[in-house]
């Protein structure tokens, strides 16, 4: 008969709380190992140092309560298997300790709903006036991206004015800020200079991610969302795109490139504006 | 309470019916069940298969697998997978299991068997209407998987369509008649689980035995009721979102679609949302993720008590904060969307109300681990599946406090950290629910015990196999892989990525071949195992009163009348370890008395 405990049950107990200890284990011994291969890739913006500190006490707090909650239920496994006859306690309500991890949770929530509000809040604040503004667009598949040129003014677009070949923007050549317009292939920044990144699309949702700079921000079509971040370190850098956008979804990578205001100035210097005058 | 019913379902119980209406089309609670569990295990087979070719690109890319493309050859070129092929894998592998494996088992499945049994109802309030609601479900399945076999193949969008991807055909090549066959075969479903819930509803508030007060009913049918609650109020939100969706690729409105330029061709949309679809999707979406996870948590609760040989601890607080948790699910939904462009104060306030729900998580988690203190656990394969549902809820539930972080989520949101999580949070745990109601409730469905050391078997490798797959996920996530990904080899800074993902796929490989032991199990047993008694678990609620199978009408001539609550386990002075909820309170010599000694408060101290 099932009903009454069999003899191997303590064994079983001390098996399954073996179990729960080593998942446990595991579980801390593959992050240790993963730290050096499989991690954040090294901060390269300003605000993502903010987030890499929120990102460590998170991991830090609900790893502790990984590692607890599971030592507890290994303990109680083993501790608490069935031993012959032996009736368990008639034990089941304690408003006490009920109410006690019903508020230690919600106290420490809080706590991090702030943390958290704070940093969101310092992401989101106002671009410092001195940033420069570039706009990002995302198609099947691939990154474009436009400066507004000497007058620092972007030229207004129409998808109805998109000509793949001599007009890829749709820039309206009736608006003479257009004129000016820059488009290129390559995103340059300039290293500590804050930048506002205009994000659109042309066709379907993308999303614009350097993990480098803690950014992801989707492109919508018919929308522009502005973000605005500071890099703070030279070098080449990769955009992929993040929202699922057809069957391409994962050739679609672009580049940035973090340069000195000098270089940066040089190669600017170097593009035409996209609107060849007309003919 | 139940009287009028009575005397009809008698009746039925007394005249024969043929086969056809006795086990095909019939309008009893336990075949209808039944039939919603297999088809789910069925269909819970096909998900996986899928689960298993994306493992096999994501394990092996560029590899060469001529004999697959013999069995598929829409899906290969020169023995490699196609790109579109892959997405349509992940698009149809996450629509399956979450709605035609997780909810039909766990609510059309278990909801149905164990709804009039654990209330000591004859059968559903409206028999019929059930019938209904399972022979929607068979359609369902045909209109979905008959999008593979169309022209551009099944949708490659994603299980949450967004669009315009899923309004414009020519924008991908599942975006054809695949994504529409997609959109109808969900409007079916959603009217087979509405259909469902409406009757669950009126079944738990009208046909409860006399003496079943609301708060002397199991957790598990707390949980089927406010399941069938978000069901009800969130469903029809995700019909009228697809309904729209159909009229944008079909009739050329706009609700979803601005002026957009596809493959350099102006379309004749204008004015159209792309972020309107997702808050309907999501408001959907989140109370769907709940509508997963409550059943389990529920029969979870009650397979703790029984296999602890313990009352759940803090019956009162584990309704309350699945209410909580019902109630919140509707709050939390743009918690999905906070790098879609949506105002960040919203993402402030949707950040709150997704992590106050945490409350209610942890005080579940806590009664449920008091409720193995001073326990005597027997380990049967249902309570294994149960102890290590209570790990995967935990640590599925913690990766969710990174997430609800919306400066934590700018790193991690669609990348694998997020796979990794909803699939222990959502997919394993729930899973885990679905396995221990199985192991827990087959000998009341069929009469017949599972082999138990099969059982435990199945239950190692299984969680051994889950952790192994998900739990490096994360840190691809850190390491910023996208998902959705075809391959990665494009991407300088991911090069690193491929050993591990080829240890995922190998550990998933195992996964899934252990899930062939429980289907040998299951087969097995249904034929050749030993005979169930009424109640082998010696558990106390009312399912376990009627004979096993139960007959149509469940209790014979006497409806089951209910005198204490459903966990008096371990009841001090009672004869034996466990009280039925029929057995009198007279009858128990107790201190404590009926509703289970309040008075001992404190003992376990």
């Amino acid at each position: 008969m099932p009903t009454s405990a069999p003899a191997s049950e303590p064994r079983t107990a001390a098996k399954v709380a073996a179990l729960i200890f080593a998942t446990a284990a595991a579980g801390v011994a593959f992050t240790l190992y993963a730290r050096g291969r499989w991690w954040l890739p090294p901060v390269a913006s300003a605000h993502g140092v903010l987030i890499d500190r929120l990102f460590y006490s998170t991991l830090w707090i609900t790893g502790g309560i990984f590692v607890l909650v599971h030592a507890f239920l290994g303990y109680l496994v083993w501790r608490h298997g069935a031993r012959g006859d032996e009736r368990a306690a008639h034990w089941h309500e304690h408003r006490r300790l009920e109410l006690t991890y019903t508020l230690v949770p919600a106290v420490g929530l809080a706590v991090m709903v702030s943390m958290s509000g704070v940093v969101w809040s310092k992401i989101h604040r106002a671009a410092p006036p001195d940033a420069m503004v570039v706009e990002v667009r995302g198609e099947q598949f691939a990154w474009q991206f436009r400066y507004p040129g000497p007058d620092g003014r972007f030229g207004r677009t129409d998808p109805k004015l998109i000509d793949l070949r001599r007009n890829p923007w749709g820039l309206d050549r009736a608006d003479p800020a257009a004129a000016d317009d820059i488009v290129t292939r390559d995103l340059h920044l300039v290293v500590d200079r804050p930048v506002r990144v205009r994000v659109r699309a042309r066709d379907v949702i993308h999303s614009f991610f350097v993990p480098e700079f803690r950014v992801k921000q989707d492109a919508v079509p018919g929308m522009t969302v502005e973000t605005w971040f500071t890099p703070t370190k030279t070098g080449v850098y990769e955009i992929a795109c993040a929202e699922l956008c057809g069957v391409g979804h994962y050739v679609m990578r672009g580049r940035v490139v973090v340069e000195a205001q000098d270089a940066f100035a040089a190669w600017l210097s170097q593009q035409k504006p996209a609107l060849q005058p007309a003919p | 309470m139940s009287t009028p019913h009575a005397a009809t379902a008698v009746e039925h119980a007394e005249h024969e019916l043929g086969f056809f209406r006795k086990y095909i089309f019939s309008l009893d609670h336990k075949i209808i069940g039944i039939q919603y569990l297999l088809t789910s295990m069925a269909m819970a087979l096909i998900g996986g298969v899928l689960a298993m070719l994306i493992r096999l690109q994501l394990g092996y890319p560029g590899w060469r697998w001529p004999e697959l493309q013999a069995l598929m050859p829409g899906g290969f070129q020169n023995g490699v997978m196609k790109p579109d092929f892959y997405l349509a894998l992940v698009t149809m592998h996450g629509t399956i299991m979450i709605f035609f494996v997780l909810t039909t088992a766990l609510s059309g499945g278990f909801g149905n068997f164990l709804i009039p049994l654990q209330i000591g109802a004859r059968d559903m309030a409206f028999p019929f209407m059930n019938a209904l609601s399972y022979w929607l479900y068979p359609p369902a399945v045909v209109l979905l998987l008959a999008a593979f076999f169309v022209t551009g193949g099944a949708p490659g969008t994603g299980w949450t369509a967004y669009p315009p991807l899923s309004a414009i055909p020519q924008a991908a090549p599942g975006s054809g008649l695949g994504q529409t066959l997609w959109l109808l075969s969900l409007v079916v479903l959603i009217l087979a689980f509405l259909l469902g819930g409406l009757n669950y509803i009126t079944t738990v508030l009208q046909l409860r035995a006399r003496g079943m007060s609301m708060l002397r009913l199991p957790l598990t049918i707390w949980a089927m009721f406010i399941t069938a609650l978000l069901m009800l109020l969130s469903f029809p939100v995700l019909t009228a979102a697809v309904i729209m969706l159909l009229f944008d690729r079909l009739a050329g409105t706009s609700f979803f679609v601005p002026e957009v330029v596809v493959g350099g061709q102006l379309l004749s949309h204008a004015g159209g949302n792309p972020l309107l679809w997702q808050h309907l999707f999501w408001f959907l979406g989140h109370p769907e993720v709940y509508v997963l996870i409550l059943p389990p948590m529920g029969m979870v609760s009650d397979i703790l008590a029984a296999n602890s040989r313990k009352p759940i601890f803090g019956y009162p607080f584990m309704v309350g904060s699945m209410a909580a948790i019902g109630i919140l699910s509707f709050l939390v939904w743009g918690h999905h969307m906070y790098t879609s462009g949506m105002h960040p104060l919203v993402g402030m306030a949707f950040m709150t109300t997704t992590l106050a729900i945490a409350v209610p998580s942890a005080v579940k988690t806590f009664n449920w681990l008091a409720t193995l203190w001073r326990a005597r656990i027997r380990f049967t394969p249902a309570m294994l599946f149960a102890i290590g549902f209570v790990s995967l809820f935990v640590t599925g539930g913690l990766t969710g406090v990174f997430l609800a972080q919306p400066p934590v989520d700018i790193q991690m949101h669609d990348t694998y950290f997020v796979v990794a999580h909803f699939h222990f949070v959502m997919a394993s745990a729930a899973m885990f629910g679905v396995f221990a109601g199985l192991y827990h409730w087959f000998p009341k469905m069929f009469g017949r015990m599972l082999h138990e050391r099969l059982g435990r078997l199945h239950f190692w490798l299984t969680f051994v196999g889950i952790y192994a797959t998900f739990f490096p996920m994360h840190f691809l996530g850190f390491a910023g892989v996208t998902r959705r990904y075809y391959a990665y080899q494009l991407f300088e800074r991911l090069r690193d990525v491929q050993p591990l993902n080829t240890a995922i796929s190998i550990a998933a490989f195992g996964l899934g071949l252990a899930q062939l032991l429980f289907i040998a199990n299951f087969v097995y047993s249904l034929f050749w195992g030993p005979r169930a008694e009424r109640n082998p678990w010696r558990a106390t609620t009312l399912e376990w009163q009627a004979p096993s199978p139960p007959p149509h009408g469940n209790w014979g001539a006497v409806e089951p009348e209910v005198h204490r609550w459903a966990y008096d386990y371990s009841l001090p002075g009672a004869p034996e370890d466990f009280v039925p909820q029929t057995v009198p309170a007279a009858a128990v010599a107790s201190p404590a008395g009926g509703h289970g000694g309040h008075a001992e408060r404190g003992t376990g101290r």
